[in-house]
């Protein structure tokens, strides 16, 4: 019996079968790992975060006492009068038995020390408060609110802990008479900075990073498709585009902190802008994304088919007409795309705002431009390396806010393609 | 069609911002700035942030703006010029050095005012879990240098040959050397190195003797940490160095003492020649791994600047420095009365620094 040909192939068939097989199980394998790493991050990140939002709450009647805040018709001796005594009355009110200095003094920083601030804002909104007592709920300091959360064991020794015996005491009464509680912390989306983990708010960086991301926006996008079209369209190929061309592909791979010295250079020293402003963290967010806007607007340009530019041509458009009434309307999509992925990228970055100083501390959320800010990843970076034990859930929830923007403009990209993208 | 109207909308308003911005980036630079700007140590950052932060809650002026740039970097900023678009004030975890101020004479920043705030300490710390351990600044260094007195008593250096902190000193326990601490960047590295390595290279007389013969050869002794892994460069971030301290209890750790004192519960600072790091005796100098930390004022800019005045004023207040001031409360350790005294008489004085004093 010889051998035919079909019975060589049908030999060779299982070995065949085995290495597709394996390959897909290969293929399998990378998948779930990332997704597992991606689980792990998100997971990890999740369960510190959660906690962020919410913020233990004091309930305290406060007593607005005449004699300590002196003229109240004044508007701006107001600003400085002492509502931090008229808190810590108010709490002192509640544990009459505590009276050595240093016992009132462990009693007084149970609350935050910016309770004060929230309670002089009341005031003045309101000042025929005067006189009278209201009941309000006051954030707590950052240690109450560690231990409430069960980030700080009670069970460790004395010494170990940041709250003593007494003050656990004072915290259990309050829980037992229902004047301790966890709320939506309100606090952390609506204001900026603060070396206080329980006043410290995201929304200062949020608005420094729109800021900066607007210009960005402005610059990078009519830049970026004007210089695609110029160069796809309308340039001779020859040895200039050439080098051009090699040197935006360069660019792009460029390390970030590199247009940050850049930026310095020119933008600081050189015009004189003013430090730490969105303006200039812009402007130079945009020398970073340009090169990304550039290729990705090319390779949309060149995926519009030449029968519609010979059609528009033939029936006697002028080059420019072809340009902006045919082939851009096709390839807008595919340029939006590529820039939302280049804001996306410059969103998350921090190292070429090291240089031109957004990496610091600011308490006053930016209201403009040139208003000194920082950013969300800035602000990330910041939290991590603060040493109060509250941050690190703040750290964990800014990263959430961060990868929420991430994952919205990512995915308004792919709507973007899949609304407007035509397949040829 | 909308694709062009898109252009041309983004295109005007792009061109209009730019010439906005290129009129007006030279206004901005000329006129005044309305809040402090301060540049400096990420190891004063902390404490300097809480000061502008009540500052700016109670003074009815902008909260200042604080970077954290590192000691070096913040002198290079601060010495750059006179005039708003330079910083006002410069946060140092280390004295300024004679070549800072004289490049800040060189570049017309003439008048400066030194104030100290007070002290940091240096720590060792370990996980809570782990059983304390006594040391001397002489075993560190045997444990951390990358080349070692020879251990017969000869007067060269060897490559470390220690693996265990018993192979040092037979009292302490057979645990693998395993350290982690700040890179070259950092300023506690800097401390480190100057408060412990030299000191405890120093114990030995003939590299003592290098110091006044020899400076480079002292210095490439006692300043060289060891890179065969036992020294762990665990990045500027010192949060991240107490969390590796809890999963790895046999690993110590060097930071801050504001780490040490939050983390209170998880790690525990190991006692250097019998002193453990406790806020008192790093107060009063009992405990010897510690440094101090200052901030430098370009007085030019005093009267420039809304708020410079009372910015001082808060920073040299009882109420922030003072034994049970709020600064105390994030682990700055306060100076003696008098010499807080003294540093707030130069605030009010404005005294003048010279570089023959550095």
């Amino acid at each position: 019996m010889s051998e035919t040909n079909i019975d060589i192939v049908k030999q060779g068939l299982e070995k065949r079968y085995g290495a597709e097989k394996r390959f897909r199980i290969y293929g399998v394998c990378a998948i779930a790992a990332s997704l597992i790493f991606l689980a792990f991050l998100f997971i990890s990140i999740g369960t510190n975060a959660y906690t962020a939002f919410q913020q233990t709450f004091i309930r305290l009647s406060v007593y607005f006492d005449p004699e300590i805040l002196g003229d109240t018709t004044n508007k701006e001796s107001l600003a400085s009068a002492n509502f931090p005594a008229v808190v810590k009355q108010s709490l002192l009110k509640m544990f009459p038995e505590v009276q050595s200095r240093s016992e009132k003094k462990q009693l007084t920083s149970l609350i935050s020390s910016g309770a004060s601030y929230y309670v002089r804002d009341m005031f003045i909104e309101n000042p025929a408060l005067v006189g009278e007592t209201v009941q309000v709920w006051l954030p707590a300091d950052d240690d109450v609110d560690m231990l409430i959360k069960g980030h700080v064991e009670r069970g460790v020794e004395e010494g170990e802990r940041r709250l003593n015996n007494n003050q656990l005491g004072w915290i259990e009464k309050l829980e037992k008479d229902g004047n301790i509680e966890k709320r939506f912390n309100k606090i952390f989306f609506t204001t900026g900075d603060s070396r206080e983990p329980e006043l410290a708010g995201i929304f200062g960086a949020v608005s420094g990073s729109f800021f900066t991301m607007i210009v960005t926006l402005l610059f990078s996008f009519p830049i970026g498709v004007a210089a695609a079209i110029y160069l796809e369209e309308f340039a001779k190929k020859n040895r200039w585009t050439d080098i051009i061309e090699v040197n935006i592909n360069n660019l792009a791979a460029v390390p970030s902190i590199v247009f940050g010295l850049l930026g310095l250079a020119v933008f600081l020293n050189f015009f004189g802008m003013p430090r730490s402003a969105p303006l200039v963290g812009g402007l130079v967010m945009t020398l970073m994304t340009l090169p990304v806007i550039i290729i990705a607007s090319r390779a949309a340009l060149k995926s519009v088919p030449p029968s519609i530019r010979e059609a528009a041509l033939g029936v006697g458009a002028s080059q420019m007409q072809m340009v902006f009434h045919h082939v851009l309307p096709l390839a807008l999509p595919g340029m939006l795309t590529g820039a939302i992925i280049g804001m996306a990228r410059a969103l998350g970055e921090t190292a070429p705002l090291l240089m031109i100083g957004m990496v610091a501390f600011i308490v006053d959320v930016p209201s403009g431009f040139t208003d000194p800010a920082t950013a969300l990843p800035v602000q990330i970076f910041l939290w991590a390396d603060s040493p109060e034990r509250g941050f690190l859930e703040k750290t964990s929830a800014a990263i959430m806010v961060l990868l929420t923007f991430l994952i919205a403009m990512n995915a308004l990209a792919v709507i973007l393609r899949k609304k407007f993208e035509k397949r040829w | 069609m909308k694709g062009k109207k898109i252009f041309a909308g983004l295109g005007v308003a792009a061109a209009l911002t730019f010439g906005a911005i290129t009129f007006n980036s030279n206004a901005i630079a000329d006129s005044a700035r309305d809040y402090i700007s301060v540049v400096g140590s990420s190891t004063v950052y902390p404490f300097a942030t809480v000061v502008a932060e009540q500052f700016g809650k109670t003074a009815g002026f902008k909260t200042p703006k604080i970077e954290s740039t590192g000691t070096g970097g913040g002198m290079k900023l601060f010495c750059g010029g006179v005039g708003v678009q330079h910083p006002d004030i410069a946060n140092a975890s280390r004295r300024m050095k004679k070549s800072e101020c004289e490049m800040c004479d060189k570049n017309g920043v003439k008048d400066i005012l030194e104030v100290k705030i007070g002290y940091d300490g240096i720590v060792l710390g370990a996980s809570k879990k782990s059983s304390a351990m006594n040391i001397t600044r002489k075993e560190l260094f045997l444990a951390l240098a990358a080349n070692v007195p020879e251990p017969g008593g000869a007067e060269s250096v060897v490559p470390n040959p220690y693996k265990t902190w018993k192979d040092i000193n037979p009292s302490l326990p057979a645990n693998k050397i395993e350290v982690l601490g700040p890179p070259p960047t950092s300023g506690t590295r800097d401390a480190f190195v100057e408060l412990v390595m030299e000191v405890g290279g120093s114990e030995f007389a003939w590299i003592k003797a290098l110091e006044k013969a020899d400076k480079d050869k002292f210095k490439s002794i006692c300043h060289t940490i060891r890179e065969d892994g036992a020294y762990i460069e665990a990045g500027e971030n010192d949060n991240l160095i107490v969390q590796k301290l809890d999963a790895n209890p046999s690993a110590f750790g060097i930071f801050g003492f504001s780490f040490l004192d939050q983390n209170g519960d998880k790690i525990q600072g190991t006692p250097v020649e019998g002193v453990v790091p406790t806020f008192e005796a790093i107060a009063d100098g009992k405990y010897s791994v510690s440094r101090p930390l200052y901030f430098y004022v370009k007085k030019a800019h005093v009267d420039v600047i809304p708020g410079m005045k009372e910015y001082l004023k808060e920073f040299a207040s009882e109420k922030a420095w003072g034994e049970d001031g709020y600064l105390s409360e994030k682990g700055l350790i306060p100076m003696p009365d008098d010499e807080r005294k003294s540093f707030s008489k130069d605030v009010q004085t404005l005294k003048n620094l010279s570089c023959g004093d550095l």
